[in-house]
């Protein structure tokens, strides 16, 4: 075991820098990263054991016990819930006759929950061994279990292939593209290497000016202007990088999936143009760890493009050095914010860092840095392609271009729409045949709960600007109890906890939107709701915290009459419960409680 | 020499060093903002939020914010007070503070805050979680109970050649303060008692000591946390 780990830790050059590497390399070997196995890279890195469990005890997929020889992670996002999850939950635990959060004795099988998966098109969706399984029901978990007591690879459960290159021979994956509408830019029709030769002709400031001018704003959700980034980069001394944010983190995305699939040459592609501009020589693309089964045909994209001259050195006979690694996640979603990602490259705990610096400034090994999300690099090379003024004809005044959409929930045609930017949600809601609507979660649990009356306002940064995850509710489902609390909770795990008051506020409020459910609110839990959110919201470092408050603020200005529903109307209840209280010290004298109104 | 700014806080002019960290320069001004995680000097964490101000109208933190030429800050507003109030309550009720029988009573900056902001009964439920204590250490205790993550002591309490004694372990709702067991069996007496100096609560305590100060003359015993960076306005009269 330990020649292993050893080699292993010597794979990663001995560099604290690739911590993240070196335990996934652990954790995929002995199926855990063992306190023993902590205890050696600790020594053999030079840093102290807590300093490796810092890191470790980070990331979802890291586990000190090992998980079943089947490690199976079942999505428990609001869609997975939605598409029937508790059925599957309940067939693999009568199956496997454990509980989720448990091992089978004999360590054959582990089941688990994990946050969104970027499948919530075809839900319920778990990775087992970071093989993908889309639109489980009972009757295939019941194949699933049996195939894996007969011992079958995990591979060889996957049958039938998706579409395009999820057919692929290094993916092999059942997952589904599910694009419904094609657009212009990022799915249309694309050639790779026009729009880097042209780059490399026009020079780097001209790229930058092209960018800027077709006024592209950053696709991940915040919406600041690339070209305005790449500027910034561009005029810091030092090391330059390139970075791609392919970490879709947010419930309900799952577009960049899509792209990371059928647009990998184009994202490269991208990022050479990046690094041309800015005058970078490395690119690494971060990839979430739940896209584990990209990585081989990413890796093999990689390759043919350095065969074709688009990468590596001396680019297209140019003089231009550039190059990509691929830096896996393992599991955070706060990692999508781009300093966390860059701490995660760096092999640390995944908290965003403070700013000034910004990342641009200092960013990977304080180096400056750009990180740009998949779209944003795809959505680059075609303005290079066709032009600026080309891409301005599209979207609406301020935002331009299109923006692709990840759409599920209760509708009839999930799947990924490229559109431009300005449709409105009623537009939106016809595309996808969704009738009977409460509601839409717009840009994830951190976005806004749009109702009915709101329907006419439009996708694009000035009004409801969007990441690209768009979760249709229907009037069937339990607003409060579906989505607020599934998103409450999710925010609750995920909070890296740097910032106290985003661990203890979304820790607070979860608990006070589960005291709505089970109806045990009052009149004034609502406004206390609403109140502490705002304090977080005021007061925390980085978007997860500042938004994180959005599923229960939203719901309260659009939806209050459904917490009315459901609080009881009185001004002061007491949260002291003295039988609870007294419980215990019954049980030991055998006596029942005697509480006195 | 770095260029001189000028700025406000609550309409009061200040002066100070460009670039440098507002709550820094605000103290040198005589204006006290709150903190808990801040350490002169050392990188800040910005992890409490209690010096939480608005500048120019933006919610940020003075510790890792530096000063800009003419920024108008806002420090003692109805809203940043209640904000930091909040905060306090907050602390209260998330971790397990019990200040009568706390080593640290008298010298806890998170119980000088509650009694700055007149904390009656927090507005928040109390949460009572579970926490470990880790007394592993043959040097000091690690009550993880009055942890308030400010990570003075992850950023400050390093060994000869840079291994930390403290981290944090998970994060959200699981995150907790660890000690490393192997190294912190050998910390030095000085270690020890910087580690417990720098706390802002009574979460590291050194053993085998007892406690000089009797409680009644302790540090905020009789005056208010912050009055000394105020009184240094009062004795200079306001001069710089």
């Amino acid at each position: 075991m330990n020649e292993k780990i050893l080699g292993i830790i010597e794979a990663y050059g001995r560099s604290p820098y690739r911590l993240v590497d070196i335990l996934l390399s652990l954790q995929k070997e002995f199926r855990c990263v063992s306190d023993e196995a902590v205890n050696i890279v600790a020594s053999e890195l030079g840093l102290s054991e807590v300093d490796v469990r810092q890191t470790k005890s980070f990331y979802h997929f890291f586990t000190t016990e090992p998980v079943g020889k089947y490690a199976v992670y079942l999505n428990n996002s609001a869609v997975s819930e939605m598409m029937g999850m508790a059925d599957v939950v309940d067939e693999f635990e009568k199956l496997c006759g454990i509980s989720f959060g448990q091992k089978t004795a004999d360590g054959l099988i582990s089941l688990d929950h994990t946050a969104c998966i970027g499948m919530n098109d075809q839900e319920p969706a778990a990775l087992i061994n970071s093989v993908v399984f889309t639109g489980l029901n009972r009757q295939k978990v019941r194949e699933i279990v049996a195939a894996m007591r007969e011992g079958k690879p995990v591979e060889s459960m996957v049958t039938e292939y998706g579409d395009g290159n999820n057919a692929h021979p290094l993916v092999l994956s059942m997952v589904k593209n599910n694009i419904r509408k094609a657009g212009p830019v990022c799915l249309g029709e694309y050639e790779t290497g026009k729009a880097l030769a042209r780059s490399l002709t026009m020079g780097s400031k001209a790229v930058i000016d092209e960018v800027k001018s077709a006024n592209l704003r950053g696709r991940g959700g915040a919406g600041f202007p690339a070209g305005l980034k790449w500027q910034f980069c561009a005029h810091e001394a030092g090391d330059r990088y390139v970075f791609c944010n392919a970490d879709e983190g947010e419930p309900g995305t799952f577009k960049d999936r899509v792209l990371l699939t059928e647009r990998a040459q184009m994202m490269y592609e991208g990022m050479a143009i990046a690094g041309w501009a800015i005058g970078a020589k490395e690119g690494i693309l971060y990839l979430r760890y739940e896209y584990l089964y990209l990585k081989a045909f990413l890796e093999n994209v990689l390759e043919e493009m350095r065969n074709q001259n688009l990468l590596g050195k001396n680019i297209l006979g140019k003089g231009f050095d550039f190059d990509i690694r691929i830096q896996l996640g393992a599991g955070a979603y706060v990692c999508g914010e781009e300093s966390a990602l860059i701490e995660s490259s760096e092999g640390k705990r995944g908290e965003p860092r403070n700013r000034p610096p910004f990342p641009v400034q200092k960013g990977y090994k304080n180096n400056p840095t750009i990180v740009n999300n998949v779209e944003t690099f795809c959505s680059a090379v075609k303005i290079i392609e066709n032009g600026a003024a080309w891409y301005k004809k599209m979207g609406t005044e301020d935002s331009s271009g299109t923006k692709l959409l990840s759409i599920s929930g209760d509708c009839k045609m999930p799947g990924v729409y490229e559109v431009e930017w300005g449709m409105t949600i009623h537009e939106m809601l016809r595309m996808v045949g969704a009738e009977n609507v409460q509601a839409v979660q717009v840009s994830g649990p951190s976005g806004v709960c749009v109702p009915p009356t709101q329907f006419n306002r439009q996708i694009a940064l000035e009004d409801l600007p969007s990441g690209g995850s768009m979760i249709v509710v229907g009037k069937q489902r339990d607003l409060i109890k579906d989505i607020v609390l599934n998103f409450m909770a999710f925010f609750e795990d995920e909070s890296c906890g740097s910032c106290i008051t985003c661990r203890s506020f979304n820790m607070i409020l979860r608990r006070q939107v589960q005291k709505v459910v089970e109806g045990r609110a009052i009149k004034p839990d609502l406004d206390n709701m609403k109140d502490w959110g705002e304090i977080m919201a005021k007061t925390s470092r980085c978007g997860l915290g500042q938004t994180s408050s959005n599923p229960i603020s939203t719901t309260l200005a659009n939806f209050r009459e459904l917490y009315e529903a459901r609080v009881k109307d009185e001004d002061f209840q007491s949260d002291f419960d003295m039988e609870k209280a007294i419980a215990e010290s019954c049980e030991a004298v055998n006596r029942p409680p005697i509480v006195h109104e | 020499m770095s260029e001189k700014i000028k700025f406000t806080i609550d309409g009061k002019q200040c002066e100070g060093e460009k670039g440098r960290y507002l709550v820094d320069v605000a103290a040198e001004n005589g204006v006290y903002i709150p903190v808990l995680c801040h350490w002169k000097d050392v990188i800040p964490a910005g992890s409490c939020r209690i010096c939480t101000v608005k500048i120019n109208g933006r919610f940020v933190a003075a510790c890792t914010t530096p000063v800009e030429d003419g920024c108008n800050v806002e420090n003692n507003t109805p809203e940043l007070q209640d904000i930091r109030k909040a905060i306090v309550e907050m602390l209260f009720v998330e971790g397990n503070h019990f200040c009568p029988s706390c080593e640290k009573s008298g010298d806890c900056d998170l119980q000088g805050l509650g009694y700055l902001y007149q904390m009656m009964v927090p507005r928040f439920p109390y949460a009572f979680e579970r926490r470990e204590l880790d007394a592993s250490s043959p040097k000091i205790f690690l009550e993880k109970n009055r942890c308030i993550f400010c990570k003075r002591c992850v950023r400050m309490i390093k060994d000869e050649k840079g291994k930390s004694y403290f981290a944090f372990k998970g994060r959200g709702k699981d995150l907790e303060i660890s000690m490393d067991k192997t190294i912190a069996a050998n910390i030095s007496d000085e270690l020890a008692q910087k580690a417990m100096d720098i706390c802002p609560v009574g979460a590291i305590l050194k053993k085998e000591v007892g406690f000089a100060t009797p409680i009644g003359q302790r540090k905020y015993d009789n005056v208010p946390i912050g009055a000394d960076i105020e009184n240094l306005q009062k004795t200079n009269g306001g001069k710089k």
